[in-house]
């Protein structure tokens, strides 16, 4: 192989990145020097196995692949803002769709709600920890290291061009040759490791950790929403990892699973592919339901509109989830009958979200609304989602749908329902839980202008393309002629895309101002309205031990019980005692960062490093299995100096 | 079918051209045969009712909302409310007749756009066949009946149904003429088959819409309706006039990259039938040197140079 092959060459654009990645890394490196941050990087960071840190982790990268995925967004709306441009090279424009979409999916709206329900989760269950925190730390560092193998694609190699769908047989050897489609495989794969221990780990955690009282159904809604969302995990992701595993076969050892050659079957892919991405859409949308449920009925000042229903409504999409995949090829022509029977089952699901969103309405109706910037985003959903849900109904119509897919109809439907939905909670619970996690509020004011800025650009952005799917556009095409009379619409499209960047730069401006101006919570519950345990902690951000003694729960909205009862929060002295908290490890770092080596060996089929960084894996699992390390006990004295009690 | 829900359906057009300012500007909105006039009012008649749904809910949110908010004056007030089975088993209820309102419909037309379609005289004929075949990144139309075959065009009579019996050489694509219906996937191994008609004579753009490559924007055809006498007189010349189509030009055609329109007066039947054999166009790429290289390679950056040596490497595979 040739350097220059190993390099992505040949672009400006591509250039100027790699300069400015450079810079970034050096500027890093400076800092962490300069300033003697390693030792604090290291122990404080990289071996943590604390669920609050692993969180924060997994929102730093989220918001980091969000912008990644934006700016691909943000090219891709240049380059179609004209007819006939020449801004991107089909090639380009084809890796720039292909590493959006992934990336958003994947690395984006995962990792962030994972992160929030890493950081919420086991506070609203009035847990220690979960219930397996070094596997929480595997599951991170195999997410992150997935996310950076997947986007050293950009600069070394190339990147995957065969859509984040990977149809086969473009996405095989004969049509998809290089590096690239290696990347998307064995990224994901190395990801989907840590998806699963997630979803196995949190299922768990929901299960066997909650607090004395708190039975199945008095638990908050994000609880609920979280544990089934690990449910639906547990039963899709092996679905991805085999096909994933078989087209990494087609490709690297010459198998003919979906091949044209030796009687593969290309559909089979789309259909497995299915099987597990539409379950996904329920696994980034069902813990957004949660968060709003929870954030409507914290600033609505009453409990959420229909309890039960909003549970089973949640079980049954779930359900459904895995019924509904062949809605995403209607025009396969499976038939009259298959068409029909999946038609029928995508409009049910409906119904239980439509029972949702009615929940929502009648949580606010009667009660105290106040319009902070959680609550604002929990309005802007509302709002969009409607939009999103409605022209699902319409696609789930197998006959119109004919007309609808693969168009810009759909790529407005499914942004309408991942950015209202996924998007706007994970702004939300970022904007909610910000308190808890760093002990200080985001601007409110700095807060409103992101929120109205990204609304009006996304709405600009998207409604133009649901006319433009009616008019006959495709999606995926990286140019149009002048003749199609796309033009007005798709500019109009592209302002609003530029005003979501707008909305970005300034949250990420409030991040600085906050962060230097913002004055510092000094109770537990910041918004003064909290109803669940993760607000009953005594400090702003809670030790690493959590709660200083478990608490007990009465009720539902645990908390509210608590203040109505004039429970004092404040642990007593005599009640103190030592508690057993895990170690902190670098074994999952180091497991990652052979996982890379692996990965990185296999995309390039230079199978003697794939073999190496298989090892050093297996090495660092026989390091963990024979670690006698019990943990340690937080000493009385510490948590009653953390805890500030005076004896 | 529509009778009873024509509020609905009224509804629906008036909130079409309010939203979509004109709608049949909007091609799928602006039918040329029968098959897209039925998806035309199967959408319209969705549009109705998710309009209708739209304004229940952004009327509710906008009562509560202001209603709602959180005043300076009523700080006694404690919100204290927290379900109520009538107004859950209302919302539950009334979704499950739109579903059913919105199903019946659904799964009619879906039955109905696989039959031989009925022009608008009312009479049944007997369809064309066509057999398109998808190769990245053109399309090649065979009339077996004919024993023609053109590349990125098709003439076909107004008034009559066409069977278009899809296949692909390679990559998964989708066959779509908006104007004339819904599109269906063509693949490689396998045949599906799509009834369309045109009821006016005209030119109607038709195009691959399923991602298949590089050249993907640019795999279009055009679909020319014209009257039978006229569809007779140029499969009459054609069949005449046309050069035959040899094995090496068609072998070239299997080669990836676009293609300009042509016409035939044999088609390619005789030797392949790629919904039988699904590697054809490979092993044709193969034996032609003529396999598609990695984007990034350094092979690929040579190409443009004329009489580079990477060329006559990859004819010794």
């Amino acid at each position: 192989m040739k350097w220059d092959e190993f390099f992505v060459t040949g672009d400006p654009l591509i250039y100027g990145a790699d300069v400015s990645i450079g810079l970034t890394v050096i500027g890093i490196l400076f800092y962490l020097t300069y300033f003697k941050k390693w030792q604090w990087l290291w122990t404080e960071w990289l071996t943590t196995v604390d669920h609050k840190k692993l969180g924060i982790m997994y929102i730093a990268s989220a918001v980091l692949m969000l912008f990644r995925g934006g700016v691909d967004a943000l090219l891709m709306r240049v380059q179609l803002a004209t007819p006939d441009s020449k801004f991107l090279d089909s090639q380009h424009y084809n890796e720039i769709f292909t590493t959006h979409g992934t990336i958003m999916i994947i690395f984006m709206a995962m990792p962030f709600l994972i992160g929030l329900i890493n950081v919420v989760i086991p506070l609203q269950i009035g847990a220690r920890d979960v219930a397996f925190p070094y596997l929480n730390a595997v599951s991170f560092w195999t997410f992150f290291i997935g996310a950076m193998l997947f986007n050293v694609s950009f600069v070394i190699g190339g990147s995957p061009s065969a859509g984040w769908t990977s149809y086969m047989p473009l996405a095989g050897n004969e049509l998809s040759p290089g590096p690239g489609q290696n990347y998307y495989l064995l990224g994901l794969q190395i990801a989907g490791i840590g998806t699963l221990l997630t979803g196995i780990n949190f299922l768990v955690t929901i299960l066997k950790m909650r607090a004395p009282g708190m039975t199945l159904f008095r638990m908050p809604v994000f609880t609920w929403s979280a544990l089934i969302t690990m449910i639906i995990i547990v039963f899709a992701f092996p679905i991805l990892t085999v096909a994933l595993a078989l087209m990494t076969f087609d490709r690297l050892f010459g198998a003919h699973f979906f091949t044209l050659q030796g009687a593969g079957m290309d559909m089979l892919w789309a259909n497995l592919f299915w099987l597990w991405g539409h379950p996904e859409v329920y696994i980034v949308v069902l813990p957004a339901f949660g968060m709003f449920s929870e954030i409507i009925s914290t600033f609505s000042r009453k409990t959420i509109f229909g309890y039960k229903a909003m549970i089973w409504a949640m079980i049954i999409i779930a359900g459904y989830s895995f019924m509904v995949w062949v809605h995403h090829f209607f025009t396969m022509g499976s038939g009259e009958l298959v068409n029909s029977v999946f038609s029928i089952t995508t409009m049910i699901i409906g119904i239980p979200t439509g029972i949702k969103i009615f929940n929502w309405l009648f949580t606010m109706y009667k009660g105290k609304i106040s319009f902070t910037t959680p609550m604002l985003w929990s309005l802007g959903f509302i709002v969009n989602f409607v939009i999103g849900g409605v022209t699902g109904v319409m696609l789930a119509m197998a006959a119109a749908d004919y007309q609808y897919h693969n168009t810009y109809f759909l790529v407005a439907h499914f942004h309408y329902v991942l950015i209202a939905g996924t998007v706007f909670a994970c702004f939300a619970g970022l904007i909610f839980w910000f308190p808890k996690m760093f002990g200080y509020k985001l601007n409110e004011r700095i807060g409103k202008w992101v929120f109205w800025v990204f609304n009006i650009g996304f709405n600009v952005c998207f409604i133009p393309q649901f006319i433009l799917g009616l008019d006959g556009m495709p999606r995926r095409v990286y140019t149009y002629s002048a003749a199609s009379g796309w033009g007005n619409l798709n500019m109009l499209s592209t302002v609003g895309g530029f005003l979501m960047g707008v909305a970005f730069l300034i949250l990420v401006y409030n991040f600085y101002f906050s962060f230097r101006y913002s004055e510092r919570e000094n109770t537990g519950d910041s918004w003064g309205l909290g109803r669940t345990l993760e607000w009953s902690t005594t400090s702003a951000v809670p030790p690493h031990y959590n709660f200083a003694i478990t608490p007990t729960v009465k009720s539902f909205d645990p908390l509210i019980q608590m203040k109505r009862d004039n429970v004092d929060l404040k642990p007593k002295i005599k009640d103190i005692k030592k508690i057993h908290m895990p170690d902190n490890s670098g074994v999952p770092f180091f497991m990652s960062a052979f996982f890379f080596i692996a990965g990185f060996g296999l995309v390039f089929e230079w199978f003697w490093m794939g073999i190496v960084g298989l090892i050093g894996v297996f090495i660092t699992l026989i390091i963990r299995s024979f670690d006698p390390n019990e943990g340690y006990y937080v000493s009385e004295e510490e948590i009653k100096e953390t805890e500030r009690l005076t004896v | 079918m529509f009778k009873r829900f024509k509020p609905f359906f009224a509804l629906g057009l008036l909130l079409s051209v309010f939203f979509l300012g004109g709608c049949s500007n909007y091609i799928v909105l602006d039918p040329k045969g029968p098959v897209a006039a039925q998806q035309k009012d199967l959408i319209l008649y969705s549009i109705g009712f998710m309009a209708l749904i739209c304004v229940v809910v952004y009327v509710l949110f906008t009562v509560i909302v202001i209603k709602y908010r959180d005043r300076k004056n009523d700080d006694n007030y404690e919100p204290d409310q927290h379900g109520s089975k009538k107004l859950e088993i209302i919302w539950t209820v009334i979704p499950i007749l739109i579903i059913i309102a919105l199903a019946i419909p659904t799964v009619k037309t879906i039955y109905d756009v696989e039959k031989v379609p009925v022009s608008a005289s009312g009479q049944k004929k007997e369809p064309l066949v066509i057999n398109a075949t998808a190769v990245n990144w053109k399309w090649i139309f065979s009339y077996p009946e004919q024993g023609i075959e053109t590349v990125n065009y098709i003439n076909i009579p107004k008034d009559r149904p066409v069977q278009f019996r899809l296949t692909s050489a390679d990559s998964m694509s989708s066959f779509w003429v908006p104007e004339l219906g819904g599109q269906k996937y063509a693949m490689a191994g396998m045949e599906t088959k799509l009834y369309l008609q045109a009821d006016h004579t005209g030119t109607f753009s038709g195009r691959n819409s399923n991602f298949n490559g590089e050249g993907f924007a640019h795999q279009i055809f055009d679909v020319h309706s014209v009257t039978q006498s006229e569809f007779d007189k140029w499969a009459k010349d054609t069949k005449s006039k046309a050069p035959k189509l040899s094995k090496k030009q068609y072998d070239q055609l299997m080669i990836q990259g676009e293609a300009k329109k042509m016409t035939f007066s044999s088609t390619h039947l005789k030797w392949v039938d790629h919904a039988k054999e699904a590697d054809y166009a490979v092993k044709t790429r193969e034996r032609l040197g003529e396999v598609p290289q990695n984007p990034h390679g350094s092979k690929q950056k040579d190409a443009n140079k004329p009489e580079s040596d990477t060329h006559g490497e990859s004819h010794s595979h």
